[in-house]
């Protein structure tokens, strides 16, 4: 017989979660319920935090947004098109209408899986994830967030409250391959973000390493070389910056490709997220 | 009721409303779609306790009695039902599409509909009934 708690409000949802560190929260429910359907997990308790209204509300504080754990992707696609383009575009690739309705960030958090398509957005925007628990809370760079396939930092009585994410500062962009235009796992993605005043460069891999996976050297590469007083993107520099992104990843062979094949994707992804993010920087 | 269980499930064999179809259990296929609180969602993804309170209409509840819903009429009307096992998660689909926009155009159509599989039809009968419920709904 599984329990089924449901959290009234935060405070609520942090101290079921310490009373009861084995149970499993339930947000949106789109990875949990298919392995319960399935049977491929047995679950003992389900805390549900789909009610937790502080976790469904984003605001923006300056040049931060803190998105709730538990805001659905339809709401920031339709709401955060401005200031996240880039988690806004993503989020616009997961699953379907249905999926988005009902899925959250705090759940691809939550699951951990490399191929979460809005964990490279939070990446390459250097977010810090918001934690709490009944002994306080941290914030941990979504960077060093994830520790491999389908784990990271977070406690057994912890619960991801919040993403802080700077508000863009330039163009942002997010690409990723699949069989299909929707309902795909990726078979490897990128984010992008320019911040043209502070000539910084953000990218991230996902899909291509045990963890979604920051390229720092290919941002400091491109930071240096973009000539940030409108210049032309040289093709020896889009491919040079293609070819870090792709060294910063580790892909395996499975049945969605090979790792050759993810290598040279992420390479592409790379220098097509960069010329878009570039065109539209010179548009503007 | 147990506590893992999915709306699916407790519509289906608690309430006995079986309009809402399951074929998949994993959030594929749309043809469990059911408003819950105004927004179309897949009952199989959502468990049956958080559920409670809300607010759920099913294909069972777009037609006022004998008359059917608009959306419906134009689904029979061109052909766009064949073993109909798509047909409930679809309608729900169409519906809440356009109740947001009264003229989609195709991308629109293609991505409100993503999430709905149906084995037959090949969808252009599909999106055939989706262009004559909005032309009338207009
Ligand atoms: C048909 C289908 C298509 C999909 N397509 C995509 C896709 O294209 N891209 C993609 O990335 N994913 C996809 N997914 C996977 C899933 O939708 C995402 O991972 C989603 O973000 C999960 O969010 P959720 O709120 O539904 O999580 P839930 O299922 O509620 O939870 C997932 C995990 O996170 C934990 N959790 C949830 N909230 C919190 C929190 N606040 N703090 C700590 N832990 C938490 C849960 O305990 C659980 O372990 C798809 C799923 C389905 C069924
Ligand atoms: S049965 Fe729910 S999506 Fe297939
Ligand atoms: S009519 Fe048979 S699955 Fe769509």
């Amino acid at each position: 017989m599984t329990q089924f708690l449901s959290a009234a409000d935060l405070r609520h949802a942090i101290e079921l979660k310490a009373a009861h560190p084995d149970a499993t929260l339930i947000a949106g429910g789109t990875d949990v319920m298919v392995g319960l359907n399935f049977g491929h997990r047995q679950e003992s308790r389900l805390i549900d935090i789909s009610r937790v209204a502080e976790l469904r509300e984003w605001s923006r504080d300056g040049d931060t947004v803190r998105l709730g754990a538990g805001v659905p992707y339809t709401r920031i696609v339709e709401e955060l098109g401005g200031e996240l383009p880039g988690l806004a575009r993503a989020a616009r690739t997961i699953g379907s209408a249905q999926i988005r309705n009902r899925a959250t960030v705090g759940g691809n958090l939550g699951t951990a899986s490399p191929a979460g398509d809005a964990l490279p957005p939070l990446l390459a925007a250097r977010a810090s994830v918001e934690v709490a628990s009944s002994r306080g809370t941290r914030a941990v760079p979504a960077r060093e967030f994830f520790t491999g396939p389908g784990r990271s930092v977070l406690e057994t009585d912890e619960i991801v409250t919040s993403v802080r994410l700077p508000v863009a500062a330039g163009p942002q962009q997010f690409a990723k391959l699949g069989p299909r235009n929707a309902m795909v796992i990726a078979v490897a993605s990128v984010a992008l973000t320019l911040d043209p005043e502070h000539r910084r460069v953000g990218c991230s891999a996902g899909s291509a390493a045990p963890t979604p996976v920051a390229a720092a050297e290919a941002e400091e590469f491109a930071a240096a070389e973009l000539d940030w007083t409108g210049g032309e993107l040289p093709a020896p520099v889009l491919a040079r910056f293609g070819g870090l992104v792709a060294g910063a990843t580790s892909p395996i062979d499975d049945l969605r490709g090979s790792a050759g094949y993810r290598r040279h994707a992420v390479a592409v992804l790379a220098r097509r997220t960069l010329t878009w993010a570039w065109q539209e920087l010179w548009r503007s | 009721m147990e506590a893992g269980e999915s709306l699916l499930f407790l519509l289906r064999e608690r309430v006995g409303l079986p309009g809402s179809k399951n074929a998949c259990e994993q959030g594929e296929c749309g043809s469990c779609t059911v408003y819950l609180d105004g927004t179309p969602v897949c009952a199989c993804l959502v468990a049956a306790g958080q559920a409670q309170g809300c607010e759920v209409v099913t294909v069972e509840g777009l037609a006022d009695g004998d008359e059917l819903h608009p959306v419906q009429e134009a689904f029979v009307e061109a052909g766009a039902v064949q073993c109909g096992f798509c047909t409930p998660g679809l309608l729900v689909a169409v519906h809440d599409l356009l109740a947001r926009c009264d003229d989609p155009d195709e991308p629109q159509i293609r991505e409100a509909l993503a999430g709905n599989l149906c084995r037959c039809t090949g969808y252009e009968k599909i999106f055939d009934a989706v262009r004559l419920a909005a032309g009338r709904s207009r």
